[in-house]
């Protein structure tokens, strides 16, 4: 039998690991709740299970996601993630092929070229040297760029990388050990055996065979050590995101979602994030607001090891921007929102001295403009001109007496006062027996759309008006003004609403600006940070400012009031929000106030 | 090329003050004015607190004196480019006209904080929501009246606007708004005695002569109520008059008022003259205002030699504290002057 006490360490470490990564999985999946079981059981057995294997293949090996980010990580990733692979894919293959059996022992294909010395013929030996010497050579050059990267993260399209604590920072230097000594070592057993091939030969040139016999085993005891090490280390760092990662995909394939409650799916996608920090490039507190270690590669991190902190749970804006970013695809979003629940007695009812009562029936539509429209009362008196001019009655739910659509409550973790509002709009909203809700609020629309299970259908005011002028019931004039249209959070990237005010728009001279759609820019004004300062809030907003002004429009439109109020504050361009656009522009009503043609700005001091 | 002893940019009480005083010390003075009429915001002042004295008065007193011989008056002549030679100063006027003199004056004073910025009030929006200044001018007219031609039950005061609001960027104090609406409250109430009145404040500021007295009778006299807190949200009524929301935050209860008419007490911000020359002479300070070398020592000189500053151009100042601080300035420019023909 082919042993030498050296691979001890690499057996110690692969069986170590084996039992680890099974009693992980065996935790994780006993922390699913009942209905992410359900979906567990339910497709267990189905064509999901193949999807998910091709998903793993795709984007545990290949790392697509990462490649179109930018090409150069997405290779890093790759041939490290992907040329290990190959390496033991064929490293087996050839071990097998060698000793015609496929029990050989497991570490054969490992340290194969310190125990296959003399020249004895197996099938296909050329092909499997050379394929092992290439594959090798890639992991190499992958290597060489994650090296790079460390210095000069810019290589890799990235402006920061990770600060990773200690146990991630022994594991990294494991990880690259692996690789050159694995190449050092077979290049000394190829100078003295003649058994490498291009690579491992070419480099034992530079062995004498006196050197080469003294570094020989040295260098086989490191490799198999550096194994060891990073056996051991993985599963407490950062690269227990290759298992988790895997285990991920295949929960939701399986249909496992997040939800508001912390289970195992959460535990496995904490442990899927590999700290690459590709979401911290993403953020706005970082890039414009200079809030450090609030990331999500951070907050994962703090919340794996159980040292997250107040601060670092609540200072976010929520904007989803890292979500959307997230090569991996953990729901950062929504995993912040789990760690910022309160606890809650369950049942008890917070506003029972707020007395709603009487609906209007009889009406097709119920307008909600919300508690931030109220402070934006343009935006309100535009939507009462829209429906006038559309000729459509309504009933103004929180004109008078209104509570909250409960949202900002819930951001801040407040689970059970935020139903128990719910509970009371409802009331109001099915009573009307009404057809349609319109809000003029993006935060009220992802709260009535998540949190409501509405009977009726839902619209924002832009797929309203949209509607209006699809239906023809309302005409806009083209006008020669220059605007530029801000994606809010809440209604992009959160409600996924991104066309219809672009076609609403169409009457306009509507430029793009270079943060759109899913990667839109937060006001800075969010209501889901209440630890984030005004000054920073400024920088955050102004910041955003410089990018959608660079085009110079007349006009900043947007459709949500907290990103009007925010904008405006900015002194810098006149904001409307799209209803007053329209409102403005609309064909059919002509009042004194639309003669002016360009939007009217507040004055200020530059 | 007009060449003078000293150039006076800002024709407001400030710069008409130091004019006068230059005047009579014997220098030629020109007074660069970028409105029709001389004056400034005294202009839109109907009477002026703390003792209700006619503004018209000290207006016609103010012109009078700028009959002066030695004096200048340049209406609709707006300073665009300052230059400066060795010991002389240049003007360049935005009707193409040239001035030259030794020393300059900056007396470019302040504006009204523009209330749109804070939407959730309503001004613009809704007609019966008006500045201070707006209400001024009915104070002037002598009739208080609602543009929906309602009769005017009630009315209230908000202090507060643009100053001492993060939000907008103003964390200063403007000083004047207090005693303003304490001021405009009674004027209100002399001409409607029938309405009630209600100030709405986070802090009284009374820091001034006869500040706290008249404070004390408007409330003994003519019952203004004074209320604790800031309104956050309004909104029309069916017949346009306003739904009012806020807190009293004394008794910690929230409230809804309507309202006939809601006045805005708009804060004091650098004026857009203040903010473009100080940028152009590298002289701003804090919130755009102008900066003086030295608040205790030197308040009227600027980083520049022979370049002074008068007035609210500086910082929030009452009408008595701009014409002082513009006779200060004179005081200054003269001793300047004559160190320079030594």
């Amino acid at each position: 039998m082919k042993f030498h006490p050296f691979v001890i360490p690499f057996i110690a470490g692969v069986v170590f690991l084996l039992i680890l990564i099974v009693f992980r999985l065996k935790q994780w999946l006993k922390g699913l709740d009942r209905k992410q079981h359900f979906f567990v059981k339910q497709n267990f057995l189905s064509l999901k299970t193949l999807y998910a294997i091709v998903e793993v293949f795709r984007e545990s090996l290949l790392h697509f996601k990462i490649y179109r980010k930018n090409p150069v990580l997405g290779y890093m990733h790759m041939s490290l993630a992907f040329g290990w692979f190959m390496l033991i894919v064929f490293g087996k293959v050839k071990s097998v092929l060698y000793a015609g059996s496929f029990f050989e022992p497991m570490w054969l294909s490992i340290f194969f070229n310190f125990f296959v010395t003399s020249n004895e013929p197996y099938p296909y030996a050329a092909v499997m040297t050379f394929l092992m010497d290439f594959f090798l050579l890639i992991v190499l050059s992958g290597l060489l760029i994650a090296f790079v990267k460390r210095i000069y993260s810019r290589l890799v399209g990235m402006k920061k990388t990770t600060k990773h604590i200690l146990i991630d920072r022994i594991a990294l230097v494991a990880l690259w050990g692996i690789f050159p000594l694995r190449l050092f070592a077979e290049a000394s057993s190829s100078a003295l055996y003649e058994n490498g091939g291009f690579l491992t030969a070419g480099v034992a040139q530079m062995f004498s065979e006196n050197f080469a016999s003294i570094v020989e085993l040295p260098l086989w005891w490191a490799y198999s050590l550096s194994l060891s090490i990073f056996f051991f280390t993985l599963p407490f760092s950062r690269y227990m995101h290759i298992p988790a990662e895997v285990v991920m995909i295949f929960l939701k394939k399986w249909g496992v979602k997040t939800n508001e409650h912390h289970s195992g799916f959460t535990n496995i996608q904490l442990h899927a994030c590999a700290k690459c920090g590709i979401c911290i490039d993403a953020c706005q507190l970082d890039f414009a607001a200079s809030q450090k270690n609030v990331q999500s590669a951070y907050f994962i991190g703090d919340a794996r090891y159980n040292k997250l902190t107040e601060d670092v749970v609540n200072n976010c804006l929520m904007c989803g921007r890292c979500h959307e970013a997230c090569p991996v695809g953990i729901e950062l979003t929504m995993i912040r929102q789990q760690y910022r629940n309160k606890k809650e007695m369950p049942g008890k009812l917070y506003y029972n001295y707020v007395d709603l009562n009487g609906y209007h029936a009889n009406v097709d539509i119920i307008y909600y403009a919300g508690c931030m429209t109220h402070l934006t009362p343009g935006i309100i008196i535009s939507m009462k001109k829209i429906f006038q001019a559309a000729g459509m009655s309504y009933w103004f739910m929180d004109e008078e007496k209104g509570v909250c659509c409960g949202r900002p409550l819930r951001q801040q973790g407040f689970v059970q006062q935020a139903k128990d509002l719910v509970h009371k709009n409802l009331r109001m909203i099915h009573g009307a027996n009404a057809k349609l809700l319109v809000t003029s609020c993006p935060i009220c629309y992802v709260s009535f759309k998540e949190e409501y299970a509405l009977q009726i259908p839902l619209m924002h005011h832009t797929e309203f008006i949209e509607s209006l002028i699809d239906d023809k019931k309302i005409s806009l004039e083209s006008k020669a003004i220059t605007a530029v249209y801000h994606d809010p959070c809440e209604l992009g990237r959160n409600a996924q609403i991104y066309d219809a005010p672009r076609n609403v728009l169409k009457h306009l001279n509507l430029k793009t600006s270079k943060c759109e759609k899913n990667n839109g820019l937060c006001c800075g004004s969010s209501l889901s940070n209440a630890v984030l300062d005004l000054d920073h809030q400024i920088k955050v907003r102004d910041n955003a400012l410089n990018v959608l002004l660079e085009k110079n429009p007349d006009v900043l439109v947007t459709a949500c009031p907290m990103c009007k109020k925010a904008f405006t504050h900015g002194h810098k361009v006149a904001v409307m929000d799209i209803a007053e656009v329209v409102a403005k522009h609309l064909n059919e009503v002509k009042t004194k106030k639309q003669l002016s043609e360009k939007p009217e700005m507040i004055t200020f001091a530059k | 090329m007009t060449a003078v002893d000293v150039l006076v940019i800002g024709g407001g009480p400030a710069g008409l003050e130091s004019a006068y005083s230059l005047a009579n010390n014997g220098y030629d003075v020109a007074v660069l004015e970028k409105e029709k009429n001389i004056c400034g915001h005294l202009n839109q002042a109907h009477s002026l607190f703390p003792n209700f004295q006619n503004a018209s008065e000290v207006r016609s007193a103010m012109i009078d004196k700028m009959t002066h011989p030695k004096i200048s008056i340049h209406n609709d002549t707006e300073a665009i480019r300052i230059k400066r030679d060795i010991d002389k100063w240049g003007v360049e006027t935005g009707s193409g006209k040239e001035f030259m003199a030794p020393a300059l004056l900056l007396a470019t004073g302040f504006k009204s904080f523009d209330p749109k910025y804070k939407e959730e009030l309503g001004y613009g929006i809704y007609d019966n929501v008006i500045t201070t200044t707006q209400f001024e001018a009915m104070c002037q007219k002598g009739s208080i009246v609602s543009p929906h031609g309602q009769k005017v039950k009630r009315i209230a005061f908000l202090n507060c606007v643009g100053s001492r609001d993060e939000k907008v960027g103003n964390h200063y104090c403007s000083r004047v708004c207090c005693i303003n609406a304490v001021k405009q409250s009674i004027e209100a109430k002399k001409v409607l005695p029938e309405a009630d009145i209600y100030c709405f404040y986070m802090d009284i500021r009374m820091a001034g002569q006869f500040y706290e007295e008249l404070y004390r009778k408007s409330q003994e006299v003519y019952n203004v109520n004074y209320i604790r807190g800031r309104i956050s949200e309004v909104s029309p009524t069916i017949d346009k008059r306003l739904h009012v929301k806020c807190e009293d935050t004394l008794s910690q209860t929230p409230m809804k008022i309507t309202f006939d008419i809601l006045v805005l007490m708009t804060g004091i911000e650098a004026s857009l003259g203040t903010v473009a020359l100080g940028q152009q002479l590298n002289i701003s300070g804090e919130y755009n205002f102008a900066k003086s070398l030295s608040l205790h020592m030197a308040d009227n000189y600027s980083s520049h030699k022979g370049l002074f500053l008068a007035g609210t151009c500086k910082r929030p100042l009452t009408l008595p504290e701009a014409v002082a601080d513009a006779r200060s300035a004179a005081g200054e420019i003269k001793n300047y002057l004559k160190t320079l023909k030594q």
